[in-house]
């Protein structure tokens, strides 16, 4: 049996498809991709200035190609710099848009907020966060624990601490949580 | 069976470290390291810990970095674990909070396939994403998403949660669908333990187990729950249990601790803890017919 496994293993080792890891920044101008490029470069990112498919042209004949999972990373370096892009593509399909749909669930007093595959859940007496769940990037547990026991208003946003999607998309959930639970 | 765990810690003081460790309840210790159990891979270790005691086998092994979301301690721990395959004679590992990367990823897959006896592979988490990122899902005898991670795994384009398109929302509803579209795109591992509502064991592709009771509901917004029911996995299957019955065991005793606990939606999983011996019994005599 483990003769034929090993077997039927070496020949599967060619994957059926591999996924793209690299995520598209279109802006409106070149100016600005090379500005983007620059900072980014300088930040120590592998990013690498592309042409863009012709569905994804939008003003601009140049995209950057960045590593997907530093998303959260790579927008706030840009933030930082009053240069956010004009869009953020996958770069394999990019008809693949984040996730912007809340999912909110209550429990008694508590209120569970999940945006894509990150959930955050408060104590609506106090505003407090009371648990932080989902998601599979290490940044999470991390982010968690700066996270847990805070009170909701008081707390530093998750984008300024996180670096991966799953980052990302909890600072979707926080700021989704923020807008139902007003200071 | 031996066992390996293969995850992190978010800790950036934290080394590279491989060894067998020690559940001291809310704390964790390894080669004279303390980690405290919160959740992510802690959880998974403390659970997997108490009840191999129950099982009254050795605890699984841990090969553990630190690592806040940068991916260095991913990465070293990657690198470290390739130039150190001889030293995997484990029968089986979970992966489970890694920093997805496709090119580490495949290294140690190729390199735990070319051994004589391949170990049965297991991930969760970032691993699990990186595993089907990478196309090579179907290698893997154990995958343990919820049902959004499910969609993900639905999804053939999809390179992350984050962008899973098309199911969002009532992705419990459409568990056996995606069941489905995960196993005919290759994009799944031949076992699946989807956690949710109700429980799903799914065996190459068809479901041979649903678990819906106990139900407590409060159990979904603790963090680590997830990686509770991981750990209690590993355990099973460290014993020597067949995949079906380990996967729907674990999916019982998770239920049962919530049921003993009766945590609140601000409990923590290490506060599950004490109960978890009692759930753990009251699960295996319950999949002993």
């Amino acid at each position: 049996m483990n003769y034929l496994r090993r077997f039927f293993a070496k020949k599967s080792t060619t994957p059926k498809s591999g996924l793209s890891e690299k995520g598209l920044l279109l802006y409106h101008s070149t100016g600005e991709v090379i500005r983007a490029e620059s900072l980014l470069k300088e930040a120590g990112l592998e990013v690498a200035v592309k042409g863009p498919p012709p569905d994804l042209r939008q003003g601009c004949d140049m995209v950057i190609e960045f590593p997907l999972l530093q998303e959260m990373r790579v927008r706030e370096i840009l933030a930082g710099h009053n240069l956010p892009p004009l869009r953020v593509a996958v770069a394999q399909d990019h008809v693949l848009e984040p996730v912007s749909l809340y999912h909110v669930k209550e429990f008694g007093d508590f209120l569970m907020v999940r945006a894509a595959n990150m959930k955050i859940t408060v104590d609506r007496r106090d505003q407090r966060i009371v648990n932080v769940s989902g998601g599979g990037c290490p940044d999470v547990p991390y982010l968690a624990e700066m996270l847990v026991g805070k009170r909701l208003h008081q707390a530093v946003e998750p984008r300024t601490m996180g670096q991966t999607l799953c980052g990302y998309a909890l600072q979707l959930a926080f700021e989704e949580m923020i807008r139902r639970c007003p200071g | 069976m031996s066992w390996l765990i293969v995850g992190t810690v978010p800790r950036v003081d934290f080394p590279l470290t491989w060894g067998k460790y020690f559940s001291n309840g809310r704390t964790l210790a390894v080669n004279g390291l303390s980690v405290n159990v919160v959740r992510g891979t802690p959880a998974l270790m403390a659970t997997a810990s108490v009840t191999a005691e129950v099982l009254g086998i050795d605890p699984p092994e841990v090969l553990l970095a630190g690592d806040t979301g940068l991916g260095q301690g991913s990465r070293d721990l990657y690198a470290y674990l390739v130039d150190n395959l001889d030293r995997v004679s484990h029968a089986g590992l979970t992966f489970h909070y890694l920093q997805p990367d496709v090119f580490w990823h495949n290294k140690i897959l190729w390199g735990l396939e070319e051994r004589v006896e391949p170990p049965i592979l297991a991930a969760d988490a970032g691993f699990m994403y990186v595993a089907k990122m990478s196309g090579f899902a179907a290698h893997y005898d154990l995958f343990t998403p919820d049902a959004g991670e499910l969609a993900f795994l639905a999804d053939e384009n999809a390179p992350h949660p984050f962008y899973t398109r098309g199911f969002l929302l009532q992705e419990e509803e459409q568990v056996p669908e995606l069941i489905a579209r995960a196993h005919t795109g290759k994009n799944a591992a031949r076992h699946l333990l989807i956690k949710g509502k109700k429980d799903y064991v799914v065996s190459g592709g068809t479901v041979v187990f649903e678990v819906d009771a106990p139900d407590v509901p409060a159990m979904e917004p603790i963090g680590g729950t997830g990686d509770s029911l991981t750990g209690l996995v590993t355990a099973l299957l460290a014993s020597g249990m067949d995949m079906a019955r380990a996967c729907r065991t674990a999916a019982l005793a998770n239920r049962y601790l919530g049921l003993l606990a009766d945590p609140t939606p601000a409990h923590g999983v290490a506060d599950l803890l004490p109960f978890l011996p009692r759930a753990v019994e009251l699960a295996l005599k319950k999949t002993e017919s």
